[in-house]
């Protein structure tokens, strides 16, 4: 029989996770609600070079991104320098590092499906409600934003799961700190090292679970087809 | 109280340069083929395309040089030819979202309730009433249609716009909304400017015609002057033909006739129903009228009338040619073979007899 597992290092990972996921995609709805918004409605030239940006992470290796948001956080960096200035410190292995370095590295899986219901969404009903005397921003509250529900949901529940999936840029920038940036990706490495496998198993097989069950919500909830339109 | 329109606009491909006098009350017609510019110069009118130039709606400045309001700002109802009614919200709240809006911060009741001024009426005008509480895309084309147009009148519109409303129904949803049309000119007050290029609409519902041509007026007037003008009806082709006021005078029971009376004389129509002494339009094809020297009464057709040649014109097909003709106070069309117009001596002024094979009652 394998020892008991430690189960208070493993509920501090799975706390840390659902805390960095959390925080991640609440503040990547912030950002990258405009961010889609705006993809979704220029005819400017910037709009290729910026999507392209925002979906490098899709191709990119974990350990690259993690590489270069390393040298930028750190001491050396521009946004270190500006960090220490401001006298929040460096970011690399924080908490708010890791969210940092989640936001970029999570932003395509949030940014495209907004982007998507957006474009599908169109201009129609957004000219229908100028003319019932909306203005743009009331159109883009009243009905851009609940017709793009489905987008939204969809953005949600990619952007955490992918956060909790994420590992390599994790190790990268916020190293392997119990309770600070020890998050349950990391921690399951650290039980397969220690041949820990029963701790292992339950970890993973967590994990497994729960990537079934946000893949089942997101198609029961949002079967496709159901896209943000508005009825012709 | 009247609309001055001076668009400009170019695309690739396509040019705009509209400019208009329209009367600021009744149902003006904009007709035209596809691609002639006239969905342009309404949603111009709109601020939804930013055109050069002018408008004033009733001595308000919506746009020059200077100023461009937007179409937020702009007091005007919109009906487009897809509804475009909000997925996300039920008949009801489709029906709340531009009157809560036109009303500003004053709290209003429920589009039913009878505290709203005017939602009840509008709602009862156009048969909501079963609907309201469905969404968008549990009703048929012609009902999502008229929620569209409630949805417009409930803004208070100062000036209804419509881009062509009719043209994604079929046969059936046209004549089901037709008649709330018809009911909108003749209780409503407000100005109404329909885009068509259904000539039967027009004929049916405009009482101002504006006809557009590769992004240009080129003409318009009070429609049935329009309509009788001899170098518009070449553009209307199997369309041709003259529209007038009559008012009914007798109904025949027993052959399901009625008969009209029109400035220049009297008409058999088929008997529609409409009560005696209401006042009707009348349409007359320029292809169903045929003309003759002299009274023939050994014939099928019933309608046979003295007339005076005024003037012809060509024809698309050089065999042959329109005639305008006077009966009374009203003009007519004819179109007849070049031929039979030389062996009938066809010049203006000459006094001839019309045949009319048909006379359709419209409206």
């Amino acid at each position: 029989m394998p020892s008991l597992p430690n189960f208070a290092a493993d509920l501090g990972a799975i706390w840390l996770t659902l805390k960095l996921a959390t925080v991640t995609t609440a503040l990547l709805l912030l950002i990258g609600t405009p961010i889609a918004w705006w993809l979704a409605r220029t005819r400017s030239w910037w709009k290729g070079p910026v999507g392209a940006v925002v979906a490098l992470p899709i191709v990119l290796p974990p350990t690259v991104i993690g590489f270069y948001l390393l040298l930028v956080m750190g001491p050396e960096g521009a946004v270190g320098r500006f960090t220490e200035w401001a006298g929040i410190g460096l970011l690399p292995f924080t908490f708010w590092g890791l969210v940092v370095a989640s936001v970029f590295y999570s932003m395509p899986f949030v940014v495209q499906p907004i982007q998507n219901a957006f474009e599908a969404i169109g201009d129609r009903p957004l000219e229908a409600a100028a003319t019932l005397r909306a203005s743009p921003l009331d159109a883009f509250f009243s009905v851009a934003l609940p017709l793009a529900k489905p987008g939204f949901i969809t953005a949600s529940i990619l952007g955490f799961a992918h956060t909790v999936g994420e590992f390599g840029v994790v190790l990268m920038i916020g190293g392997n700190i119990p309770d600070k940036t020890r998050v349950v990706s990391v921690l399951i490495y650290d039980h397969v090292e220690a041949l820990e496998y029963a701790q292992a198993h339950w970890l993973a097989g967590g994990m497994v679970a729960f990537s079934f069950l946000v893949l089942l919500a997101l198609y029961t909830l949002n079967p496709s087809g159901r896209k943000g339109t508005a009825s012709r | 109280m009247s609309i001055r329109a001076r668009f400009k606009l170019a695309w690739p491909g396509f040019t705009l340069d509209a400019d208009l006098d329209l009367p600021g009350r009744g149902v003006t017609a904009v007709f035209g083929r596809s691609g002639c510019g006239k969905t342009t110069l309404l949603r111009c009118i709109a601020g939804l395309e930013r055109g050069a130039g002018r408008l004033d709606v009733h001595g308000e400045h919506w746009q020059d040089e200077n100023t461009f309001l937007p179409t937020h700002r702009r007091p005007l109802g919109y009906v487009f030819q897809d509804a475009r009614l909000f997925a996300h919200l039920s008949v009801r709240g489709n029906l709340d979202y531009g009157m809560r809006r036109a009303a500003g911060a004053v709290p209003q009741g429920d589009v039913a309730s009878h505290k709203s001024s005017h939602g009840a009426p509008v709602i009862e005008l156009l048969g909501l009433e079963p609907l309201l509480d469905r969404l968008p895309d549990r009703l048929s084309g012609g009902e999502q249609q008229r929620v569209a147009i409630a949805r417009a009148l409930l803004t208070a519109p100062r000036l209804l716009l419509m881009d062509e409303p009719l043209a994604s129904l079929d046969h059936a949803r046209k004549q089901e909304i037709l008649p709330y049309l018809e009911r909108l000119r003749d209780e409503l007050d407000i100005p109404m400017i329909y885009v068509s290029h259904a000539a039967d609409e027009v004929a049916r519902l405009a009482d101002h015609l504006v006809v557009m041509e590769g992004g240009r007026a080129v003409a318009q007037g009070p429609l049935a002057e329009t309509l009788a003008r001899l170098d518009l009806p070449i553009r209307l082709g199997e369309d041709a033909g003259a529209v007038f006021a009559a008012t009914v005078i007798e109904r025949n029971a027993e052959w399901h006739l009625a008969r009209v009376e029109f400035d220049g004389g009297e008409l058999w129509v088929r008997d529609s129903g409409a009560a005696m002494g209401r006042r009707v339009r009348v349409r007359i094809l320029a292809r169903d009228v045929s003309i003759a020297n002299s009274r023939h009464d050994d014939t099928s057709i019933m309608n046979l009338l003295p007339a005076t040649v005024m003037a012809h014109a060509a024809e698309d097909h050089p065999s042959a040619i329109l005639v305008q003709l006077r009966i009374g106070g009203t003009a007519l069309l004819a179109r007849v073979t070049r031929r039979s117009a030389q062996r009938l001596d066809l010049a203006p002024g000459r006094e001839v007899w019309v045949q009319i094979k048909a006379v359709a009652l419209i409206g």
